[in-house]
């Protein structure tokens, strides 16, 4: 039956039908719908640019709370994560292979967690009465007298979803770097030295990150994407949208805000097709920034 | 090479010029395996031991008891546990199945096969690396919707199928495959079908197991299907089960307990998965730079 199978048709079709389907055409929809209203009963009505005037000028919660926390978060953990991947990946390729293999187990193992399996720990960790972990920790040494409330007061939501998303970023990026870290021809880093290289920071300019800059533009985009699929963190911590006092209100939680609970789907459209252009801008200044070849 | 005091890669044995190294990898490692441990430890606990204060990290007399009550409760609720099992079972053998098939072939054509708009294709496709499925949770719902998908298991299973990344990585890895190999099996005669089942398979059996786990773990994680496209309570799958528990037993510390076995359940077969198909990941990843 596969004698006369020849035609490339046959091998990209049924993966361009679900990308298609999937993907694409809701990613246009979502744009088409972004200059609507659309309340999902009645037919979406025609609307030009409102929503996204309303976004940027009447919008105070997005304003106030929703854009600036995004920021603040994707700018601490997307850097961070992206370094600390790098960092534990480059002293992973100087140890031998049994202990490497373990220790990298271990470190991309929060990456196989679903965030909602995961809520349980940290909400038992930071439960805000005596009885987390924390507390209870922090009671017993005398550092406080009362429970902190951790994830229902917003004013540590914020640092948790911080501490939590880093603790799960050695993703597939993370093991993209470690394997191109591996696999430098360790021929170049003799020459070098011989050449007049001076110390390790010379050497990770000028050898390590040059020969895995394929790897390290693959493990940015996984950063990127990751931190912004992270920010539904806020939600799950606190067991509220919106979270307490906005506190960890992210893009994310925004459009399940107005899609899911206030069904304004064509508003929520608006605040996707800004997701989407976020994580694309992001991606590619950061492409800039480590020197795309062309 | 005694003067050499550079990078050294992949060393084959320990020496104590990497105890730096294992100082920052290990306390490290102990950071963020601890709340895994927690999960493990937590889900074995004996009811008066989740009340115990002040809390205390590990278990003493481990009990299966919230295991026991992770089933009763499915069935309390009409739906034996059994039956959300099997639809997770199912529905990820069967996608796992498929993703690695589809993502295979498609990568082989973009990779070998000549056709207009391949390279507009892979462009479209990288791209997408970087596309946010949470942001069109709602035209997909509306495609869905209108596809007469709902109330099926395929509704599990299409949406997951085509992962940009799982693409873009075994492309990268079909591309390290000598030509010379598909030249040689054309002049035997072998159709390209049969080239690519008979030749490159085997080859790109690495790149194949990462996509199979990322695909496992989307699949076998995915909650969002079950809550927004499924309505028939047997059809849902065990994530689905595991993130109601939470409602259904209340918040309460007793609860925890369960909430932790559900977890440890989850992450279990994720976790097998990976150490036994590691190297081969690490192969692939070798190759999944972005040119």
């Amino acid at each position: 039956m596969f004698k006369k199978m020849n035609s490339p048709a046959w091998f990209v079709t049924p993966y361009v039908v679900l990308f298609t389907l999937f993907i694409i055409i809701p990613v246009l929809i979502a744009i088409g719908l972004s200059f609507t209203y659309f309340n999902t009963i009645q037919t979406p009505d025609f609307i030009g640019l409102k929503n996204y005037i309303e976004l940027f000028t009447r919008d105070e919660v997005f304003m106030q709370y929703v854009l600036p926390n995004t920021i603040k978060f994707a700018f601490i953990v997307g850097p961070i994560g992206y370094f600390m991947s790098f960092l534990l990946a480059w002293m992973l390729a100087q140890v031998p292979h049994k202990p490497r293999t373990v220790l990298a187990i271990i470190l991309y193992s929060p990456s196989m967690t679903a965030g909602i399996a995961m809520t349980v720990v940290w909400t038992v960790l930071f439960s805000g009465d005596s009885t987390g972990y924390l507390n209870s920790m922090l009671l017993q040494i005398g550092l406080i007298q009362e429970p902190i409330q951790f994830l229902t007061s917003g004013d540590h939501l914020m640092t948790i979803m911080i501490i939590v998303s880093l603790w799960g970023s050695m993703g597939v990026g993370f093991l993209a770097i470690l394997a191109g870290i591996l696999n430098v021809d360790q021929s170049l880093y003799e020459a070098a030295y011989v050449d007049g290289l001076k110390n390790r920071w010379q050497e990770i300019f000028y050898i390590t990150i040059p020969s895995i800059r394929p790897q390290m533009l693959f493990g940015a985009v996984m950063a990127v994407v990751g931190t912004f699929q992270a920010g539904a963190i806020g939600v799950l911590l606190s067991g509220a949208n919106p979270t307490p006092n906005y506190a960890g209100q992210l893009i994310v939680n925004h459009i399940e805000d107005y899609g899911f609970i206030r069904y304004l789907m064509g508003y929520a459209s608006a605040v996707s097709v800004i997701l989407l252009l976020l994580v694309y801008a992001i991606s590619r200044t950061t492409f800039k920034l480590l020197g795309e070849k062309d | 090479m005694a003067g050499f005091s550079g990078m050294k890669i992949n060393p084959s044995r320990f020496h104590k010029s990497q105890i730096k190294f294992f100082a920052v990898l290990i306390p490290m490692a102990l950071f963020i395996a601890l709340p895994i441990l927690f999960i493990v430890s937590h889900a074995f606990k004996p009811t008066n031991e989740l009340f115990a204060y002040p809390p205390r990290f590990f278990v003493r007399v481990p009990t299966l008891e919230n295991f026991r009550e992770l089933v009763e409760i499915a069935s309390e609720s009409g739906i034996p546990f059994s039956r959300y099992l099997f639809n997770s079972v199912l529905v990820t053998v069967v996608g796992v199945f498929l993703s690695v098939i589809f993502t295979s072939m498609a990568a082989y054509g973009l990779s070998k096969l000549k056709f207009r708009g391949k390279k507009l294709l892979f462009e479209i496709n990288t791209i997408a690396l970087m596309f946010v499925p949470i942001a069109v949770t709602i035209p997909r719902y509306l495609i869905i919707a209108n596809t007469g998908l709902i109330d099926t298991y395929w509704v599990l299973i299409l949406p997951l199928i085509a992962m940009p990344v799982g693409l873009f990585l075994v492309k990268q890895f079909v591309d390290q495959t000598p030509n010379e190999l598909i030249e040689s099996a054309k002049i035997d005669g072998a159709s390209e079908m049969e080239i690519f089942i008979k030749i490159i398979l085997p080859i790109i059996a690495p790149a194949i197991a990462t996509v199979g786990i990322l695909s496992f773990q989307m699949l076998w994680n995915d909650v969002a299907g079950s809550s927004l496209y499924i309505n028939d309570e047997r059809m849902k799958t065990l994530a689905f089960y595991f993130s109601t528990l939470g409602s259904r037993t209340g918040n309460t510390v007793a609860a925890q307990g369960v909430l932790a076995a559900a977890s440890l359940i989850t992450f279990v077969p994720n976790i097998v998965m990976f150490i036994f198909l590691q190297s081969r990941v690490m192969n692939t990843m070798a190759h999944s730079g972005i040119k």
